[in-house]
C-alpha cells in the first residue's frame, strides 16, 4: 500500500529552489497518437484495420501486415506483469533526482508486451496490473501500470504523483470567487485535500451570494482580484506568485450576443479583456514564478486550468463573440502550455458545454452543474490530462466537431 | 492683464487664495457606476504601462489608459440625459468656456448624510441654508457637503450596496426644480459616484438631478472631494471637461480657488 502522503514540511524560505527537469521528451508524430489520447485521459493503441493486429510501440505501418490502415482504439489496459525492475541508477537528469524508480515489463491481454513505470502497490510480478497512458512532465504519453484493483492511498504513490498534479496538500488560486462554478471548485478542491486556496474576486462592493460561506472555508483566503487591472494582477502575483502550485482562471464575462443583436463592440470586448486578456495577464504576472517552482519538492507547482468552453471549437451564433473569445483564449492557453512545459507544469484546457447559471437561462436543458464542473477539474488534475470536455453536451459537440467541423458550424448556425 | 487678473495673481503667489484639489485620484480600484450587468457599461479606470525605460521605450516612461465618459472624478454635461439631448451647446465640445468657471455654495449635508445614508436635499433644507448664508446667486455651483468622499479609501463604504440597491446622499426632486427654476444654479455637484442619490430610481423622475439639470442645460460634477475644505460661500470653482466630440462627460481635475 502506497504510504499516505503527509503535509510536507514547510520550505525553508532561504534554501535554493531546484530547476526543474524533464524526462525525455522525443517522439515520433505517429507516436503523438498516444500523447494525444493521454492528454484527454484515454490509452488508445494502433489497431489495424486489415488484420486485426494491435501494436505498440506506434509505428507508420502495420507490424503484421504492413498496412498503413492503423486507426488509434481505445484499450483497457488489462494485462499481466510479466518482469520487474527498480533503478537505483540513471544518467538522465529527471529520474536521477527521483531514484529508485520502478520499472515492469507487461504482456497485454490485447497482444502487445510494453515498458511501463509501476505503481508501489503492484504485486511482484507474475501480477494481473491495468496499463494506462498518462502525459508526463515533458507533457508526452508513458504507459504506467496500476496494481488491478484500487488500493488505499493509491493517488499518493511517489512515481504516480510525478505524473499528476493532485491538489492534495498544494495551495491553489482560484481567480473568480463570485460565481456558482468558482464557489464549487474552491469546495471541491478543499474537499480534495488543498492545503491552502487564495480566491479572487472582482469590484468587491458588490455583495455576492456564498461570500460568508466562502470565507468561513479554513483553507480560503479572499483577495480582490480583477483580471482586467493589470496592476491589480501584478500586485497579487508578487504577494503570493511564488506559492501557487494550482492557478485554476475561472474568470469570465459571458454575455449573450451575436454580431446583429447587439449594437457595438462593448460587450464583445468585455468578453475579451476577461476572457483572453485577463488570460494573459494572469500567465505574464504568475507564469514566471511557477516555471520556476516545478520541481519545489512534493508540493510543486504543477498545474494552470483555463476555464474555456465548447464553443471555443466551433462558434455558437447565439452567443457569438463569447465563442470567439473563448477560442482566442483556447489559442493562447497552446502558447502558455507551450511556455510551461519547459518546467514541468501542465496546462488543462476545460471546455464545458452550456453551465446551469443565469447567462445560459434561456438555454434548455440539459446545462452543465457548477458542481460537476468543479468535480470535472479536480478528477483533471488528478489524473493530470490537458483536455476536459465535462458534461453530455460537449461529449456531444467534440465528438461532431472531430467527425466533421464543417457540419457542426451548419449544425450550430440553425 | 485686468486688475482682478492682477490681483488673483499675486493673492495666490502671497497665500491669499488657496487651490484646493476637488478631485479624486484615478487609479484602477476607484469604484465606477454599476448597472445591471445586461447593460451596457461605463468603463473603470485602467493603466497599462507603454514602456519604462525599457526595451519598449528605453528613454521614457508613459501609460496608455482607458475609462468611460463618467469614472472617476467626472463633469455630466446635458446631452448625458434624454431630457437635454436636443438643447443646444450640450456637449462637452460645445458647452460654452465661460460656464467652466462659477462661484460654489457649498451645502454642508456632512452631519445628515452620516446619520442617513439615503439623506434627501429638501427645498426646506436650502431654505435654511439660504437664510444662514444668503440666497444662492444665479449661475453658481451648487455643491452638496457629504464627506462622503472621506470614503473612498473604502470601495465597499463609498459604493454602499446592500440587497436593495446603492444608499448614497442626493437631492430630492423638488429641491433640483427649486435650484433650477428659482435660482438658475449652473449645475449640481456631489461626492458620491452619481449627483443623484443612490435610490434616486425610486424618485418621481426617476433620477431627477439628471433629468432637471440636464434638461435645463445645466451641468453635474460628481465623485467629488475636498469639499469640507471650502466656504459656504466665496469659492471659485474650475471645471473643465475635455474636449470630447460629442462627449456626454469626462473625467477632470476640478479645483477650486478658496480665500485663505
Amino acid at each position: 500500500m502506497a504510504r499516505a502522503l503527509t503535509r510536507p514540511p514547510r520550505k525553508n524560505p532561504v534554501l535554493r529552489t531546484r530547476l526543474p527537469t524533464l524526462p525525455p521528451g522525443a517522439r515520433s508524430r505517429v507516436a503523438l497518437g498516444l500523447t494525444a489520447a493521454a492528454a484527454e485521459g484515454r490509452f488508445a493503441l494502433q489497431a489495424c484495420r486489415d488484420c486485426g493486429a494491435i501494436q505498440y510501440p506506434p509505428r507508420e505501418a502495420c507490424h503484421a501486415c504492413l498496412s498503413g490502415r492503423l486507426a488509434w482504439t481505445p484499450q483497457d489496459g488489462a494485462g499481466e506483469l510479466l518482469a520487474e525492475t527498480t533503478l537505483h541508477h540513471s544518467n538522465d537528469l529527471f529520474f536521477r533526482e527521483r531514484l529508485p524508480w520502478r520499472l515492469g515489463l507487461v504482456g497485454l491481454d490485447a497482444g502487445p508486451t510494453v515498458v511501463a513505470h509501476l505503481h508501489g502497490d503492484c504485486a511482484p510480478a507474475p501480477a494481473r496490473v491495468r496499463v494506462t497512458a498518462r502525459l508526463d512532465r515533458a507533457g508526452q504519453a508513458v504507459l504506467v501500470a496500476l496494481p488491478e484493483q484500487e488500493t488505499p492511498n493509491m493517488a499518493d504513490d511517489k512515481q504516480l504523483r510525478e505524473l499528476t498534479c493532485d491538489p492534495k496538500f498544494r495551495k491553489i488560486l482560484v481567480t473568480d470567487g463570485k460565481t456558482a462554478v468558482g464557489q464549487a471548485l474552491v469546495r471541491q478542491l478543499a474537499a480534495a485535500g488543498a492545503d491552502l486556496i487564495w480566491v479572487g474576486y472582482a469590484e468587491p462592493w458588490k455583495r455576492f451570494p456564498g461570500f460568508d460561506e466562502l470565507a468561513a472555508l479554513p483553507q480560503v483566503s479572499l483577495l480582490p482580484l480583477d483580471v482586467t487591472d493589470s496592476r491589480n494582477v501584478r500586485e497579487l502575483a508578487a504577494e503570493i506568485g511564488g506559492k501557487v502550485d494550482i492557478l485554476v482562471n475561472n474568470a469570465e464575462h459571458h454575455r449573450t450576443y451575436g454580431i446583429a443583436n447587439r449594437a457595438g463592440v462593448e460587450d464583445a470586448r468585455a468578453e475579451m479583456d476577461v476572457n483572453y486578456f485577463g488570460l494573459l495577464r494572469l500567465a505574464q504576472a504568475f507564469g514566471p514564478a511557477m516555471r520556476a517552482r516545478g520541481a519545489d519538492g512534493q508540493a510543486s507547482a504543477v498545474a494552470w486550468v483555463n476555464l474555456l468552453s465548447i464553443y471555443a471549437l466551433a462558434n455558437f451564433p447565439p452567443h457569438g463573440t463569447f465563442s470567439a473569445s473563448k477560442a482566442a483564449a483556447r489559442s493562447l492557453a497552446q502558447c502558455l502550455r507551450a511556455e510551461m512545459r519547459p518546467a514541468g507544469v501542465r496546462v488543462i484546457d476545460v471546455f464545458p458545454g452550456p453551465i446551469d447559471d443565469e447567462w445560459n437561462q434561456l438555454l434548455p436543458p440539459p446545462k452543465l452543474s457548477p458542481a460537476a464542473l468543479a468535480q470535472a477539474v479536480v478528477r483533471a488534475l488528478q489524473d493530470g490530462v490537458e483536455e476536459v470536455y465535462p458534461g453530455d453536451v460537449a461529449q456531444e459537440w467534440l465528438a461532431r466537431w472531430r467527425e466533421n467541423p464543417k457540419a457542426l458550424e451548419r449544425e450550430l448556425a440553425q | 492683464m485686468t486688475a482682478s487678473l492682477a490681483q488673483l495673481i499675486a493673492d495666490l503667489a502671497a497665500g491669499r487664495v488657496r487651490v484646493v484639489d476637488l478631485t479624486q485620484t484615478l487609479a484602477p480600484e476607484f469604484p465606477q457606476i454599476t448597472l445591471p450587468p445586461e447593460m451596457g457599461q461605463c468603463w473603470p479606470f485602467r493603466i497599462e504601462e507603454v514602456s519604462r525605460y525599457d526595451e519598449r521605450g528605453p528613454a521614457w516612461y508613459w501609460n496608455n489608459f482607458s475609462c468611460g465618459e463618467h469614472t472617476g472624478t467626472h463633469f455630466d454635461a446635458p446631452i448625458h440625459w434624454i431630457s437635454g439631448r436636443d438643447l443646444p451647446n450640450n456637449a462637452t465640445d460645445t458647452i460654452p468656456p465661460r460656464d467652466f468657471v462659477g462661484p460654489a455654495c457649498v451645502l454642508d449635508c456632512s452631519r445628515e448624510a452620516a446619520a442617513d445614508p439615503d439623506f434627501l436635499l429638501t427645498v426646506d433644507w436650502i431654505a435654511r441654508w439660504e437664510a444662514r448664508h444668503g440666497r444662492i446667486p444665479a449661475r453658481a455651483w451648487v455643491l452638496m457637503r457629504t464627506d462622503w468622499s472621506k470614503r473612498a479609501h473604502d470601495p465597499v463604504a463609498f459604493q454602499n450596496y446592500d440587497e436593495t440597491g446603492q444608499h448614497t446622499p442626493g437631492p430630492d426632486a423638488a429641491a433640483v426644480r427649486f435650484l433650477v427654476e428659482a435660482r438658475d444654479v449652473l449645475g449640481f455637484g456631489s461626492e458620491a459616484i452619481g449627483t443623484d442619490a443612490g435610490q434616486a430610481y425610486h424618485l418621481r423622475p426617476p433620477y431627477p438631478c439628471h433629468y432637471y439639470m440636464h434638461g435645463a442645460g445645466r451641468y453635474g460634477l460628481q465623485c467629488l472631494a475636498n469639499l469640507d475644505q471650502l466656504p459656504p460661500t466665496g469659492a471659485v470653482v474650475v471645471a473643465a471637461p475635455l474636449k470630447i466630440r460629442q462627449g456626454s462627460g469626462s473625467p477632470l481635475r476640478a479645483i477650486a480657488l478658496v480665500p485663505a
